[in-house]
C-alpha cells in the first residue's frame, strides 16, 4: 500500500543544515521550480504571455521566467496562439529539437482546440501533434489563468516518477 | 477630375469596350471586358493618373457568367479620387494579364486572388501561393469549397484536416427579438 509520504523533513533538533528527502521529491521540486519556458506565440495569447512575464504578473514568481527563443534550452513549450496548418510542422519540429524532459502548455481556446476557427487553415488543437500536459481556457487566457495552469503542472511535475523514468531511459540505452 | 470624368474618359478611350459604370453612394465602378483590362488599366495609370492600387481582389460569383471576377480599386493622389474597374473571367480559362508592370503592389495582391481563387495573372514574375503552402492542392474561397475545409498531405510541409463543424456554420439573422433569438443558430434550424 503506498502512503502519502512529505517530500521533504527537516528537525532542527537532529542536525542544523540537513533536509532529508526523497530522490525523486528533490528532482521534482529542482524542475518544477525552475520551468525554462518556450515561448511558442502565434497570436494574440501571447500578448497574455508577455503580460505574464512583465511585472505586473510577473512569472518568476514561479521560477519560468527564463524565456528561451532556443528549444534546445527550453523546458516547457506556451503554445500561445492559433496554430495554423501552414505553422503546424514548425512547431512540431521545435517542440521535438526541445531535450526531455519537457512539457506542454497549451494556452488558450485555439491551441486547445482551434477555438472559433472551424476553417480550412487551421489546426484544431495542438494536441493532435504534441502531448498536452495543460490546457488553459480563454479567449485570451488572463494572466492569473496561464499562472495557474503553470501551478498545475508544477502539480503534475511532483507526482512524476522521474528517478524510474530515468533508469528505465538508461536500461533502454544499454539494451 | 473627379472619377465621373475618369469614366467618361474611359469610355471615350475604350468606345465599345466599355460595359458601362454605375455610382453607388458616390463611388464610381466601370465594368471593362477581360480582354481590354490591361489597356484600360494603362490608360488609368498613364493618362489618368491613378498612381495607386489600392486593392485587388477576386470573387467567385458561382452559377453566374462568368463566374469569376477581379475587382481593382484604383486611387489617385494627384486628384484625390477613387475608381473601381471590375472584370470577368472566364470560369474555363482562368487568366487575366498581370498589372505588376504598373503597379509594383499588384505582385502579392495578385498571388493572394491565384491562391485563393487559382485564377492566373499572366505576365506575373512570381506567381506562387502567398498564404496557403506550395502544393496545397484547393483554392479555399471558391464557393463550393467547404468551410470546413478538406483533407490534404503535402509531406514534410503540411498537412490540412476537415474541421468539425457539428452542425454550423452558424449565422445570426437581424431580429428586434430577445438575446435568445439572436443566438448563433445553424442555417438548418434557422426559420
Amino acid at each position: 500500500m503506498a502512503t502519502e509520504t512529505a517530500p521533504a523533513a527537516y528537525d532542527s533538533k537532529i542536525e542544523g543544515n540537513i533536509i532529508f528527502t526523497r530522490l525523486d521529491a528533490a528532482i521534482n521540486w529542482m524542475r518544477g521550480n525552475s520551468l525554462w519556458p518556450m515561448p511558442m506565440g502565434l497570436a494574440c495569447c501571447a500578448i497574455e504571455l508577455m503580460a505574464t512575464g512583465a511585472s505586473r504578473f510577473d512569472i518568476s514568481r514561479f521560477g519560468a521566467e527564463v524565456m528561451r527563443f532556443s528549444p534546445r534550452q527550453s523546458d516547457v513549450m506556451i503554445v500561445a496562439g492559433t496554430v495554423t496548418y501552414k505553422m503546424a510542422l514548425a512547431v512540431k519540429r521545435i517542440y521535438d529539437q526541445m531535450p526531455e524532459p519537457k512539457w506542454v502548455i497549451a494556452m488558450g481556446a485555439c491551441a486547445s482546440s482551434g477555438g472559433m476557427y472551424r476553417s480550412y487553415a487551421v489546426l484544431q488543437g495542438i494536441d493532435n501533434l504534441l502531448p498536452v500536459d495543460v490546457y488553459i481556457s480563454g479567449c485570451p487566457p488572463r494572466p492569473e489563468a496561464l499562472l495557474e495552469g503553470l501551478m498545475r503542472l508544477q502539480a503534475k511535475i511532483a507526482k512524476e516518477d522521474s528517478l524510474l523514468a530515468q533508469k528505465r531511459e538508461l536500461l533502454d540505452d544499454i539494451g | 477630375m473627379d472619377a465621373t470624368e475618369a469614366a467618361s474618359k474611359l469610355e471615350q478611350e475604350l468606345e465599345e469596350d466599355f460595359h458601362g459604370s454605375t455610382v453607388f453612394r458616390g463611388e464610381v465602378s466601370v465594368v471593362i471586358p477581360d480582354s481590354r483590362i490591361k489597356d484600360a488599366l494603362k490608360f488609368c495609370r498613364e493618362a489618368l493618373s491613378f498612381d495607386y492600387l489600392v486593392d485587388l481582389s477576386g470573387i467567385d460569383n458561382m452559377d453566374e457568367e462568368p463566374r469569376y471576377g477581379v475587382i481593382y480599386e484604383l486611387y489617385s493622389y494627384q486628384y484625390g479620387c477613387h475608381l473601381r474597374i471590375k472584370t470577368g473571367v472566364d470560369e474555363a480559362e482562368r487568366e487575366l494579364p498581370s498589372v505588376v508592370d504598373l503597379w509594383p503592389t499588384a505582385n502579392w495582391h495578385e498571388r493572394e486572388a491565384y491562391d485563393m481563387f487559382g485564377i492566373t495573372f499572366k505576365g506575373h514574375p512570381d506567381l506562387r501561393r502567398i498564404l496557403m503552402w506550395e502544393g496545397y492542392p484547393f483554392f479555399p474561397l471558391r464557393k463550393d469549397f467547404p468551410l470546413a475545409g478538406k483533407q490534404s498531405d503535402m509531406p514534410d510541409v503540411a498537412f490540412s484536416e476537415s474541421a468539425p463543424l457539428e452542425g454550423g456554420p452558424f449565422v445570426t439573422s437581424p431580429t428586434s427579438a430577445g438575446t435568445d433569438k439572436r443566438e448563433p443558430r445553424s442555417r438548418e434550424t434557422h426559420s
